[in-house]
């Protein structure tokens, strides 16, 4: 009602005026808001929050899950309407009533849940809302050609003509910030872009966010890699429990004490190892739990071998694509194997729907949470009990009672942060979530637990946490298969890596091999 | 700990505020506009009255709903419960036979096989054509629309069939009882629909069926991920929505004693599904309320029986009920309510406005 009048709607973007090449950009802020407070039933999301955007900068959005970095996002874009405060975007005030409104006044977003079309195009996904016409009629060679080029911008060739769906989360995440940055903008927001990228992409990104800041734009980052956040931000802001702790320097403020502002209380970092204390000191009677021999399925992974003990931590590395889920998911029996046999304890077994894979002591807790793992309009104890009820059967109703006495423990122990055990799991913050999927499996006691990012947007402290429960899962005798696309946190908690490359297995490191050089050489093959 | 205006916004909240008021409003317009509307007498020993007799007439469609409120709860439609109803109807009136014999001048009560076995052949043959819609939807992967389309179309055929192309009357006065009887007091529909809805309730309340309905209905994929055999439960909630169709079957083919397989239950689908509908749950699947549906089925019985009462000419009564249904459609939808009652959002959107301005 507000915003939307005033502005026009613009099939071509224009790109702003930018200070002429050569010369620093004018610091000026772009972007401000003041006040802002959002209140959600039994929570207060932002309480008197300010934030300022300088024009030509990074700046780092910090804060653990469920601080309130998202909801701020979507005051500014228009996604929710604040109770108080106010926005402004070059002086003027703006009260945007939709993302669409936000676009056109100069704000691109990529949201933390990747909300593209998954059964249209990837270059329909990408020209969505403004494509290019020809005649009487969408461009849609123009389209094709313009993806392609975008999504080689930032080093990536696949078809743009399939379905978004096809792919995986990492490359949704790609397309859906290829497309923030072609919308020519005055600010860029980015709420955790990096969240399943690998190393390679990410470094890509910064290279495309680095160019866009020296032609002026405005661009609020937020992740949880401390590292990132000190690779490319100039300034941070820091919120805590929806309310402000303050913006300081990127170069003037130690990493400890970013962790500690953001936590509240000192870190004490993360261990070198932890695996050397847990493991190590009991003798190796480990039994073998699951042995793989020639599984496969063409077009998804060729045939691998692959044995998972007791009490052994196995990482799955490999590059972005190089078949780490499909490897977890056939284990599981999502997909169907076309070759190979699977053993448990030696005996022969067929799994060939995922409540089979449960029965048999397993469990996956999946990479894309929004479409695989949390049922959104469920409350967070349902969510929680779902897996160890279906494990169960429909007749063995666990009691409400001990329904709240299990979900109470893993909000505890997982420091899952919501209003209750009722609130609904689509109303918790992203990091919350996947905590929320990691209680549902640990819960159902699995000899084997799969998992595939599990630490996928959660804060430093909570992750740090949730690789030491891993270790202590593993001290008890539980086997885990652990993939992740970030290398600190596979060689911290793994005792033997299984190494990928385009869709198979190509070797498995141990030992002293677990090591950043070693195994960079094997993923490369030199 | 509650203050009344907690409770009051709490009820307001509730996903059965809207329903219950949509039944309230037709009700307090037949308080006012139908005379003798609320009164109940009892003749024989019986009671009667308008309401009862909505709630009479209300059975089969409180039984469809009730089906196809799990149906919907899991993201699919069922539109051949019409065509179910009149091959169970055609099923049952075929086996007890339209003979009608005089021994001596007093009517002789005569089957061709025994009640019990119709009645049950009836059901059976309409679990397993609910299972025909189970299978297609969950086994094939057909939309529910297009899977539970071919038994709409072929349902009809099929009951002709059964029926050999005649409208078979029933004179064997025992199955009247099913649509018609009383018992103590009461029609003994009533006591088949409470039974019904009792024993669904308690299956999915009290056992993990709900809840795994509504994780399907949301997300079946997450729900396949988390151990759920989905096209198991989602295969079962059509053969149900067969069986409560069967059942009222039964009761419309005894209620006029004979099997019509060209008129039985025509178009009562989209009475069920606009009762599942106005009993505020999503036809997108997910969280789902019976008591909600059941309370939908009893407005648009009531919307009917209130058209008959008040003599609305019959040529526009299925436009009056249109315009009735849209009006409690608009009623229930949030945005609208925000659009209309927008004198008060006016003037404080514009208060609003100014103090921003400043
Ligand atoms: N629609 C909603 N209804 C109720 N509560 C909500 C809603 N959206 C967010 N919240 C709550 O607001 C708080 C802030 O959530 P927000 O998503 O902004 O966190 P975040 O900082 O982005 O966390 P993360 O790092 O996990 O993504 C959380 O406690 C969350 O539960
Ligand atoms: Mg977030």
């Amino acid at each position: 009602m507000t915003g939307g009048s005033g502005f026009t709607f613009l099939e071509y973007p224009i790109h702003h005026d930018f200070s002429p090449e050569g010369k620093v950009p004018v610091m000026s802020s772009i972007l401000t808001a003041k006040g802002i407070c959002k209140y959600f039933p039994g929570v207060k999301a932002l309480q008197n929050v300010d934030f300022e955007l300088q024009a030509g900068e990074i700046h780092c959005l910090m804060g653990e899950n469920g601080a309130g970095k998202s909801t701020l996002i979507k005051v500014l874009t228009g996604v929710e309407v604040s109770d108080a405060g106010e926005v402004c975007l070059e002086r003027k005030k703006i009260a945007p009533s939709s993302p669409q409104q936000a676009q056109q006044l100069g704000i691109s977003t990529v949201y933390q849940e990747v909300n593209l079309c998954l059964n249209l195009s990837v270059a329909e996904n990408i020209f969505i809302g403004r494509e290019p016409r020809k005649y009487c009629g969408i461009d849609w060679k123009e389209i094709n050609r313009r993806s392609r080029v975008l999504l080689a911008n930032m080093n990536l060739d696949i078809d743009v003509t399939q379905p978004l769906g096809r792919y995986s989360v990492a490359i949704q995440q790609m397309v859906a910030i290829a497309r923030a940055l072609d919308i020519s903008a005055k600010v860029l927001i980015l709420d955790e872009p990096t969240s399943s990228l690998d190393a390679t992409e990410v470094n890509k990104l910064f290279e495309v966010m680095q160019k866009l800041k020296q032609q002026g734009l405005g661009i609020i980052f937020v992740t949880h890699f401390i590292e990132q956040v000190y690779a490319v931000s100039d300034r941070i802001t820091i919120l805590r429990n929806g309310e402000l702790v303050g913006v300081y320097d990127t170069a003037a403020l130690p990493r400890v004490q970013l962790i500690a502002k953001m936590m509240g209380k000192a870190f004490d970092g993360f261990e070198a190892s932890i695996k050397k204390t847990a493991a190590g000191s009991e003798a190796e009677e480990h039994a073998g739990f699951l042995a793989v021999r020639g599984l496969g399925c063409r077009g998804s992974i060729s045939p691998f071998d692959l044995e998972v003990n007791n009490g052994e931590v196995l990482g799955i590395v490999g590059l972005l694509g190089s078949g780490r889920t499909e490897l977890a998911r056939i284990i599981f029996g999502i997909d169907r194997a076309d070759s190979g046999e699977v053993l448990i304890k030696g005996q022969k077994v067929k799994l060939v729907c995922p409540a089979d894979a449960i029965r048999h002591g397993l469990a996956y807790c999946p990479e894309n949470r929004k479409t695989e793992g949390i049922i959104d309009t469920l409350s967070v104890r349902e969510n929680i009990i779902l897996a160890l009820q279906a494990k169960r059967g429909w007749g063995k109703y666990i009691p409400r009672k001990k329904q709240e006495e299990i979900a109470n423990k893993y909000v505890n122990l997982l420091r899952i942060k919501t209003a209750g055990l009722e609130q609904l799991v689509g109303n918790l913050s992203g990091g919350n979530q996947q905590k929320v999927i990691l209680a549902r499996w640990l819960i159902t006691m699995p000899s084997l637990l799969i998992l595939d990012e599990p630490t996928r947007g959660i804060d430093v402290g909570t992750k740090a946490e949730i690789q030491k429960l891993i270790r202590a899962l593993a001290a008890e005798g539980m086997a885990v298969i652990f993939i992740s696309s970030e290398l600190d946190e596979s060689i911290r908690c793994c005792d033997r890596m299984a190494v990928l490359r385009d869709r198979s297995k190509i070797a498995e490191l141990s030992g002293q091999e677990i090591e950043e050089q070693v195994i960079m050489q094997t993923i490369a093959g030199v | 700990m509650k203050n009344p205006a907690d409770i009051w916004k709490g009820f307001k909240d509730s996903r059965l505020f809207w329903p219950l008021a949509a039944l309230g409003i037709v009700l307090l317009f037949n308080l006012i506009f139908t005379k003798d509307f609320f009164v109940m007498e009892i003749k024989d020993g019986h009671l009667y009255g308008v309401i009862i007799d909505i709630i009479n007439r209300g059975a089969p469609l409180m039984l469809l709903s009730i089906g196809m409120t799990l149906v919907i709860a899991t993201k699919g439609i069922d539109i051949s419960v019409g065509s179910v109803i009149a091959i169970s109807g055609a099923v049952a009136a075929s086996l007890i036979g339209g003979k009608l014999e005089y021994v001596d001048g007093v009517q002789k009560l005569v089957t061709l096989v025994p009640m019990p076995i119709a009645i049950l052949a009836a059901l059976f043959v309409a679990t397993v054509l609910g299972a025909w819609n189970g299978l297609l939807v969950a086994r094939v992967g057909i939309q529910p629309i297009v899977a539970t389309l071919i038994l709409l179309v072929a349902g009809r055929g099929i009951a002709q069939l059964i029926t050999q192309g005649q409208i078979i009357t029933i004179y064997y006065n025992p199955f009247k009882f099913i649509g018609g009887g009383y018992l103590l007091g009461f029609p003994f529909t009533m006591f088949i629909v409470a039974v019904v809805f009792a024993a669904t309730i308690y299956l999915v309340r009290k056992t993990a069926l709900g809840l795994f309905i509504e994780s399907i209905g949301i997300n079946p994929v997450a729900s396949r991920f988390a151990g759920i055999n989905v096209s198991k439960y989602i295969f079962s909630v059509y053969a149900f929505s067969g069986l409560c169709a069967g059942i009222a079957g039964l009761i419309v083919c005894s209620n006029v004693s004979s099997a019509d397989g060209n008129n039985a239950g025509l178009f009562i689908e989209l009475d069920a599904i606009l009762a599942v509908a106005l009993g505020g749950n999503s036809l997108d699947g997910g969280k789902f309320s019976l008591v909600g549906s059941l309370l939908g089925a009893l407005v648009i019985q009531s919307i009917t029986t209130t058209i008959y009462a008040t003599g609305v000419p019959p040529e526009i009564t299925l436009v009056v009920k249109a315009l009735v249904v849209i009006l409690i459609c608009l009623l229930q939808s949030a945005n609208f309510r925000a659009v209309v009652f927008a004198k008060w959002g006016q003037n404080r959107g514009i208060a609003h406005e100014s103090t921003i301005a400043k």
